[in-house]
This record gives C-alpha cells, structure tokens and sequence, in this order.
C-alpha cells in the first residue's frame, strides 16, 4: 500500500461518517467519498494537502451536493433545507463511531453487518472483503448494497447497541487471514478505535481480548500450516509486547468494577499468556473465571471450556463427569472428551473418539489435527 | 480451455485398493502429514500453472432437505450413517483437454498413504458443462 492508498483507507470512513452525521443518506455519502477520494488520487500527486481531512470532507460533501443538487432538479424536490452542515470543528472521529454503530445496527443480518463494517468504517474495498470471504465480488457488492438499502429503508439514524458492535468486530476478528487483507488486524483496528472514543469496559475487555490472541498467533502454525494446539505452542514465539498491552488494558477495565463476558474471556486468555507452560497454567483461576463466565453468559460452550480447567484441577475424570452433563451437539464434544480420556490414561478410548471428533471438525486444519492426534495414539497403543 | 470437476469419494465408485481401506487415522503419524502436504503440493502445482480454479473439503455428514409445502417447513431426513455414495471434498480445475484433467486426477491419487505408498484412491473426474460458444459453425 502507498502512503496515499494508506492515508484514504485511513481518512474514508471518517470522511463518510461526517456527511452521515451531516445527514446524507449512507448509500449516496458513500458514492460522494469515493468521488473524492479518486478526486484526490488525480489531484494531490506526490504531496498531499496539509489538511487533507477537512479537505476531503469539503470534496465529498461538494460531491454529494452536487448529486443531490442534479438529482433534486431532476425530482423537482426542494431539499436544500437540511443540507447546511451542522456547526462545529471536524474532526471526524464521533462521526466514525457513528458509522460503526449504524453498520453494526442489529436490524442488520450478521454477515451483513461483518461487510458493511469492513466497507463503510474499515474502508476495505469490495473486492478485498470478497476475497478475504472467499465469495465473488458480485456477491459481495450486493450483500453490502443490500445492508444499505435496509438502513435506508427502515430509517436507520440512531445507532445500534454495543453489545452488537461488540459481537460484529469479534466475528470479524475470528475470520482472521484468508485472503490479502488481513481481517484480524483489521477488528484490532477497529476495537482500538472504539476503546480510544469509549469507557465502557467491554469493549477495552474485548481489545485485550483480541491482543491477548493475537500475540500467540504465530505460535498456532506449524511450518507447513498446521495447527498447533496450545499446550504445545513454542511459547517464545508469543509477542510479549501484544501480551503486555492485552495484561495493560484489561487490568484498567476490571478496574471499573463492571464485569462482562469479554473482560472474563480475556482473563482466562491472560492466565494462559501468563504461564510458560501448561504445567505451569494457574488453573485454579482459570477454572474460576470459567465459573463468573458461566454465571455472566451461560452457555454449553463454555460449560465444555470449563470441563478442561476443571480436568486440570481435580483431575481428567472430574473434567468427564463435567462434559457428561454438556450435549453432545457441542462443538468440540468428542474432541474434549478424547483429550480427557488421554490424560485419564484411558488410550484406546481416546483414540476412537479423536477419530470420531475428527470426523465432526469444522475446520480443515481442526479435522487434520484431530486425525494426527487419533493416529499418534493408534501408533502408540501399537508398541509392544 | 475447460473446466473439470475433480470429486474425491469417501465411499463409492468401482473398489478401493487395498491401501485405501485403512481409515487416516490408524496410520503412522508421520504418514498423516506427508498425505496433507501431498494433497497442498497438488494445489499449489496447479496454481503455478494457471489452471487452478477452487478446491473444498466437505463434512462427512449432512442433510438430505426438501420442499414441505406452501407454509411448512422444509422436510429434512438423514443425516445417514451408511450412504452408498460419499463425498469428500472436490477440486476444480480449468485446464486444456480431457486428458490433461485425467493427468491432474492420476496426480492427486497418487498421494501417499500408509508405508508411503500411493493410495490410488479412485477421482470421479466431471466435465462441467460449457457455454454456447458465440461462433458455432
């Protein structure tokens, strides 16, 4: 990326948040900033303005009077009443808050809401959150023409709740690297710029939550892209800076005393950044947080989680009378189990049923671990 | 150029050779990861040429779904444990000629299985239909 291409990806999505909040209408914004952000490819050449924020707001908002001015000649419909921006010093970043609340809106369907996101607040172009979803660019443009229209179409102004922004950028942050954006980075990004504009804990709770992930993430690939589970990470290649400011940031939140499922989450992350193995792993607190995660947002998902910690406190055959009472529905069932029945020295049993969790993966990278766990065993329990 | 549909079976089709009937999982460790690495080598051989256009890997189990009727809901049945026919995933290639996409098929059979082997898995090998060229004459 240039500096250029890097300065509008940057200043896009703040500059549309300002004619949004000018109120014009989302699609119609949109088209005015791309207008000026291409004005500006032709025009600022090597050197850009000094200003080029308020410059580009000034292009775009002309832009789109301009389309509206024709549009309304067209129409013969007198709109200019509304038109005059609001007083006030631009600085865009309320306006950018804005935008994302409106394109996390829960009257959105989620993955509309993960493209609109990308397009209006990341600024990520069509094609490249396409790519990075693996579907056509066809595709792509109409699920995000279609968010628009259902914002236009049922008067969407106020913004949506936290709780579903929150949800959108920690979807996007699980999508990670696929195509040549990586989505990642780009949640981190995004939830960077909500915890910088707001004092709600959840969302520093999820910042770290997402740091603290982030800084083992070179560590869960094998050379040749498998997948490396955590008890087997080479942990010197965690980031400590990512893991020191993920530890930072989620001590200030719990600070405030409003706990959240978030904030718990990366607790349980920070305990596991903390230790420099597993065998070293404070389970105890694990295990509690796993307990104020259950009692936060209960949910079968964590309750399989907390089977593990509670395996390693009280040992495998607790963390099985534990998953006993989980449906098997969960993802992971099989998989949990098989790695408890391991630990209880139980081999031939764990063997099949990583055979059978392999067969139940979601992922490729889970089915072909699964399978190298199942075969391990299976050339174990072959020895004399 | 024509595009092919490689489809990978994990039950169908003529008999398996006898390497084929060792579930991946009973296999050597080692034998696992040399297969994967195999099947990426396949991949991205075939990206290097220009003549690779989508590769998937599918769950074993799904859902046969239908029509309920005007106001009901969707009729499923399965899923079933014992289908005749099962895919395991496809790979979709454009390539030059027929032969060409039977060469890419032997290619992908060829992947090692247990005692490195090839696993001469059989690939059903589907033209996808074309269409109508603007010029016929």
């Amino acid at each position: 990326m240039t500096d250029l291409e890097a300065l509008c990806k940057d200043l896009g999505p703040r500059v549309l948040g300002v004619l949004v909040r000018r109120g014009a209408d989302f699609a119609s914004a949109e088209d005015a900033v791309q207008e000026a952000l291409l004005e500006a490819h032709l025009s600022w050449d090597a050197q850009p303005p000094d200003a080029p924020f308020a410059w580009l707001v000034t292009t775009a908002w002309r832009k789109h009077l301009d389309a509206v001015r024709s549009g309304a000649a067209r129409r013969r419909r007198e709109v200019a009443d509304h038109l005059e921006p609001a007083p006030g010093p631009v600085t865009g970043a309320d306006e950018t808050l804005l935008l994302l609340f409106l394109a996390c809106h829960p009257a959105l369907s989620t993955s509309s809401a993960v493209a609109l996101t990308l397009r209006a607040v990341g600024g990520l172009t069509t094609r490249q959150i396409a790519r990075a979803h693996l579907v056509p660019e066809a595709t792509m443009a109409q699920r995000i023409s279609r968010a628009k229209r259902t914002i236009a179409r049922e008067g969407l102004v106020e913004p949506g709740s936290l709780d579903s922004v929150l949800r959108v950028l920690y979807l996007i942050y699980n999508e990670g690297h696929t195509g040549e954006v990586d989505l990642a980075e780009e949640a981190i990004r995004l939830t960077r710029q909500l915890a910088a504009a707001s004092s709600e804990p959840e969302v520093s709770g999820l910042l770290a939550l997402m740091l603290l992930h982030h800084a083992r993430r070179s560590a869960r690939w094998g050379p040749s892209g498998e997948l490396v589970p955590l008890d087997e990470q080479d942990r010197s290649r965690w980031d400590t800076a990512l893991v020191a400011e993920g530890v930072q940031i989620l001590q200030d939140a719990l600070a405030r005393d409003r706990l959240g499922e978030f904030q718990a989450q990366a607790a349980i992350a920070a305990l596991h950044a903390d230790a420099r193995s597993t065998a070293e792993t404070d389970w105890t607190q694990v295990l509690e947080w796993y307990d104020e995660l259950l009692r936060l947002h209960p949910s079968p998902v964590v309750a399989l989680n907390r089977a593990v910690a509670l395996g390693e406190v009280d040992g495998p055959l607790a963390g099985l009378r534990a998953v006993a009472e989980v449906p098997e529905s969960v993802p992971r069932h099989a998989a949990v189990r098989a790695h408890l029945h391991e630990r209880a020295g139980d081999l031939g049993e764990a063997q099949r049923l990583y055979a059978v969790a392999s067969r139940a993966a979601a992922s490729a990278a889970e089915r072909d671990h699964l399978t190298r766990l199942a075969a391990r065993l299976h050339a174990r329990l072959r020895q004399p | 150029m024509a595009k092919y549909l490689l489809l990978k079976h994990y039950r169908g089709g003529p008999p398996r050779r006898p390497q084929g009937d060792i579930p991946m999982d009973q296999w050597a460790p080692q034998e696992v990861t040399d297969h994967i690495a195999f099947m990426d080598h396949v991949a991205d051989t075939l990206r290097e040429r220009g003549e690779f256009v989508d590769a998937q890997a599918l769950s074993p189990s799904g859902t046969f779904v239908r029509y309920g009727g005007a106001g009901s809901p969707p009729v499923t049945d399965g899923p079933f444990v014992e289908t005749k026919d099962l895919i395991a995933g496809w790979m979709a290639i454009d390539v030059d000629s027929v032969e060409r996409a039977h060469e890419v098929a032997a290619f992908l059979s060829s992947a090692p299985g247990p005692g490195g082997v090839p696993l001469e898995e059989w690939i059903e090998v589907r033209p996808f239909l074309t269409s109508l060229p603007e010029v016929t004459g």
